[in-house]
């Protein structure tokens, strides 16, 4: 792995009685985005708090950009950029206020400060909001102005703690080109997800997170081979001989939906298992509506990782 | 560094200004209550027990003294309702100054109070009050008012990091009262039973009220008032300023 920004090691963080980090490890590459995903409550959100300096870790060894977290906390806000899950904005201000406040407080000096908010007001086609207050913004106004607001200095990393919750298609597709440019101009990206489609978009690299540790981490591609690698889904023309049909092929992993007629078999022989399993549904007379062949889908990793009932399953990162 | 202290207080002091300009209601409210309370006090209420010469000169100097103890319920409200915003993450999360948004809010607080006290002070000459005493016991008079609500301010954003939430502040604002009453500003301690009396008279308010009303040769006043005025609010200040402080940058711990 390249230089790392970002340094977790062993973070614990407790709340009353409820551990919420549990021993996290996490390293982030310069210049990265690194998806952190996880159900509510996995403990996403208080790691973006840490890492950004809003909460104090109970122990373990943080470093962002250099900087540990707890004693040199002013070092690392100079270099951090933060997206919060709910907008961090001055509701009754306007725009350019709120980003030449925040300027202001980054000591750029009033002129730049006033240049820098009306340059990235124009960038994230704000320019004519005029004197509104974010106070009647809409939904992706806010999150674009508060995005704007965690770009003021260019930062050498930037948090975004669930970016695209609660926003429209539209929104979401706004922040996502925003990560990508972002990432293209060398920036470190480090977004807490519950989507695994935005994960699998953005990332260079996921970290599952489950009751406040890493269950599993790496790039997309080597996560979808933990669950054993491709699966062959097959949807049978009659539902009632689905159980015919898994009798036929006895494999460890194999999922039924009965509602779709769907029989989903993970393989690791790409190439000899399709053809095995049309000869040997053919020879039965079970007739198949579709077969297909293709890489197991994040949620099944997600699935797999945490386990039926939602516990994490015993797999190490 | 301490340049950059400075800038990151009046950025957010200006932010209060900014705030006052997109709603002046707030501000007329705030300034317009002291002077509803006078006219209350004054002419409905009214009557001035145990009070010796004329009640509105014995009444100006505790209204204002007063006044200045009620602006804790609004420091309070404010910083409360400013913790519960999401702006607050941002704020904490920019290499500012840590004491920066608690001065940027006593700074707009001070100035609303002294507009306050201007406001009431024109309202009450305008009723036939008159300040004894030459400019220089009337510019002490205001320093002491001041002093008083700057003591105020820092235990109300003491407390209000305490409470951490805005409801929190009800029950404050219902104590506010009674404790406020709890002194010589509307009602000469002579009038009340003894132990009251002397409970009134060692409140924080009334030393400030009497010194005023000494400095301004109103009815009420006792020379050798002015110390512990000056020394009741240097006393609040020196508890509250570095618990606040100390508890704002330790928020999220």
């Amino acid at each position: 792995m390249t230089e790392a920004v970002i340094t977790v090691e062993d973070a614990h963080k407790t709340y009353g009685t409820r551990p919420a980090l549990n021993g996290l490890h996490l390293h982030v590459g310069r210049g990265t985005v690194h998806a952190v995903l996880g159900p509510n409550g996995a403990g996403k959100t208080t790691l973006v708090r840490i890492l950004s300096t809003l909460l104090r870790p109970d122990g373990g060894r943080i470093e962002v950009a250099g900087h540990d977290v707890t004693t040199q906390p002013r070092a690392v806000r100079r270099r951090i950029g933060l997206l919060g899950q709910y907008a961090a904005l001055d509701e009754q201000l306007d725009g350019r206020q709120n980003l030449e406040m925040f300027g202001r407080l980054h000591h750029l000096g009033a002129r730049h400060a006033r240049v820098r908010a009306a340059e990235l007001l124009e960038r994230f086609d704000l320019t004519g909001t005029g004197r509104t207050p974010v106070a009647r913004y809409s939904g992706g106004m806010r999150r674009r102005l508060d995005l704007a607001a965690s770009l003021i200095t260019d930062p050498e990393v930037l948090f975004l703690d669930e970016p695209t919750t609660g926003l429209d298609p539209r929104g979401r597709a706004e922040v996502w080109s925003a990560v990508r440019s972002l990432a293209g101009a060398g920036t470190t990206v480090l977004l807490t997800t519950q989507y695994l489609e935005e994960a699998d978009l953005l990332a260079d690299r996921i970290a599952f997170v489950d009751h406040g540790r890493v269950v599993a981490g790496g790039t997309p591609d080597e996560l979808k081979t933990l669950t054993g690698g491709d699966r062959i889904d097959i949807v049978l023309r009659d539902a009632g001989l689905l159980g015919a049909a898994v009798a036929l092929l006895p494999l460890p992993g194999t999922s039924v939906d009965a509602d779709r007629r769907l029989l989903s078999i993970p393989v690791t022989d790409r190439t000899a298992a399709l053809p095995a399993a049309v000869r040997a549904l053919e020879q039965a007379g079970i007739e198949a509506e579709d077969i297909a062949l293709r890489r197991p889908t994040l949620d099944e990793v997600f699935l797999h990782l945490t386990g039926p009932d939602g516990r994490t399953a015993g797999v190490a990162a | 560094m301490t340049t950059c202290a400075l800038t990151d207080c009046w950025t957010m002091t200006r932010r209060e200004l900014a705030h006052w300009a997109r709603q002046p209601g707030q501000l007329l409210v705030a300034l317009v209550f002291p002077v509803m309370l006078l006219l209350m006090f004054g002419y409905l209420i009214g009557g001035g027990r145990g009070v010796h010469g004329h009640y509105v000169d014995y009444l100006v100097p505790g209204m204002l003294a007063l006044t200045m103890a009620f602006g804790l319920e609004g420091t309070m409200l404010a910083v409360t309702q400013d913790l519960t915003k999401g702006v607050i993450d941002r704020f904490r999360s920019l290499p500012m100054a840590d004491g920066a948004v608690l001065v940027g809010r006593s700074a707009a607080d001070m100035l609303q109070s002294a507009a306050a006290l201007a406001l009431t002070a024109a309202v009450a000459y305008a009723l036939g009050w008159r300040a004894h005493g030459g400019p220089g016991a009337f510019l002490a008079a205001a320093g002491l008012l001041l002093l008083f609500r700057f003591a105020m301010l820092w235990t109300g954003i003491h407390l209000a990091l305490v409470a951490g939430r805005p409801e929190m502040v009800q029950a404050v604002q219902i104590l506010v009262w009674p404790v406020g009453f709890l002194s010589n500003a509307i009602a000469a301690r002579e009038s009340m039973p003894q132990w009251l009396g002397t409970v009134v008279q060692w409140s924080p308010l009334s030393q400030t009220a009497t010194a005023v009303r000494d400095l301004l040769g109103s009815p009420g006043g006792e020379p050798g008032h002015i110390w512990p005025a000056v020394l009741w609010p240097l006393a609040l200040l020196a508890v509250f300023f570095p618990l606040a402080v100390r508890r704002f940058a330790r928020l999220g711990r």
